[in-house]
């Protein structure tokens, strides 16, 4: 065969577009299993470092007359964050137990009790606020940011922080006594004194 | 002393009737105010929107605890909050774009059944897919019909060789036919 007989060799795929193609895929791949870990990962874990967090709040459920709250000034304080809603009834059998727990512990000045009202709407918050007596700090899960780095599963849960900002415990569902209460605060306090 | 009683019995009368007209005057007066005031207050609120009017904006929104679910006929406590917190904000004047606004605002973009920027989330998807195809056609056309010079056949319009060699060797495979 002589070179004029031969046929130009037709060109596949550019490479260019192979690497588009395969990054693409990967990229898709990467997305999906990311949703699939997240789903099955379930609530953040003890151990875990709490990364800084804004809570705006409720007039009249402020701290310290701030109208928001940055968790990393709480450092040095033990810190009960709980997922509430006005809709859920759960959260309205340990509501009297959180306000008693809070009474018990904010005369010392190291708990912080931080209320974060989940999908709910102000009006029918406050209601629920006024009903229960409940004074502690409370304000609203704005954009749903909170709830979705703590990856909460429903409402009520609750999370102990301790004074470095590490994560000691999670309470699913709702407390039943104010011992159980008691039983995660206290020893935290404990390791400190 | 009777006709006296009496006299002090019409007075008496005189002055409950007196009284009894003003009461009735004060209190047409009160009813007048209080007619006044409620139209204006309604008149400062708008008309109370109907169920079809709330629903038009419900049917939008979808709340994050019932996922899948249109908020117009999610039957849960928490999605008949936000229906009556759309009644309320359309009482109070705002319009569709501002209820769903505040809905994004305080409960992030993911309660809106469409996507806010409609052109990018449904042109990227599309052209995506295009040229993805187009790319797939092309590999499978080349893949059925691979090149010539990697399946060593020559062009059927080709000239007759001139190495003798070569030319030697094709008469012979003719010959063989």
């Amino acid at each position: 065969m002589t070179e004029s007989s031969i046929v130009a060799p037709r060109r596949g795929v550019p490479i260019w577009a192979q690497i588009i193609i395969w990054v693409f895929l990967v990229g898709l791949l990467a997305i999906v299993a990311a949703g699939l870990r997240r789903a099955q990962q379930g609530t953040v874990q003890p151990g875990q470092v709490i990364k800084n967090f804004t809570l705006p709040l409720y007039s009249g459920y402020d701290l310290g007359g701030k109208s928001e709250i940055h968790l990393e000034d709480l450092r040095g304080k033990v810190v009960v964050i709980n997922f509430w809603a006005s809709w859920c009834k759960p959260c309205e059998q340990e509501a009297a137990e959180m306000q008693q727990a809070w009474t018990e512990y904010e005369p010392t000045g190291k708990v912080v009790f931080l209320g974060v009202d989940y999908v709910d709407t102000e009006p029918e918050a406050r209601v629920y606020l006024k009903k229960f007596g409940i004074t502690y700090t409370n304000g609203p899960d704005l954009a749903t940011r909170i709830s979705q780095y703590f990856r909460i599963k429903g409402v009520p849960e609750t999370y102990f922080v301790d004074q470095d900002g590490v994560l000691q415990y999670v309470q699913i569902g709702p407390f039943t006594s104010i011992d159980q209460i008691r039983a995660q605060i206290d020893p935290l306090l404990k390791q400190r004194d | 002393m009777k006709a006296i009683y009496n006299s002090q019995s019409l007075r008496i009368t005189d002055h409950y009737e007196v009284s009894l007209r003003n009461k009735l005057f004060l209190a047409t007066l009160f009813a007048l105010s209080l007619g006044f005031i409620a139209n204006f207050t309604a008149s400062a609120q708008g008309p109370t929107p109907t169920d079809d009017e709330v629903n038009r904006i419900a049917k939008q929104l979808y709340c994050p605890v019932c996922e899948s679910t249109p908020l117009d006929v999610c039957p849960t406590e928490a999605c008949r909050q936000w229906r009556d917190l759309i009644r309320t904000m359309l009482s109070d004047g705002k319009s569709e774009a501002e209820i769903k606004q505040y809905f994004v605002e305080q409960y992030g973009a993911r309660v809106l059944a469409e996507p806010p920027n409609r052109l990018v989330a449904y042109l990227v998807p599309a052209v995506a897919i295009l040229l993805g195809a187009l790319l797939l056609f092309r590999g499978f056309r080349m893949w059925m019909k691979p090149s010539i010079t990697e399946a060593g056949a020559v062009k059927p319009d080709a000239k007759p060789s001139q190495d003798p060699y070569v030319a030697r060797l094709e008469e012979e495979l003719k010959k063989r036919k």
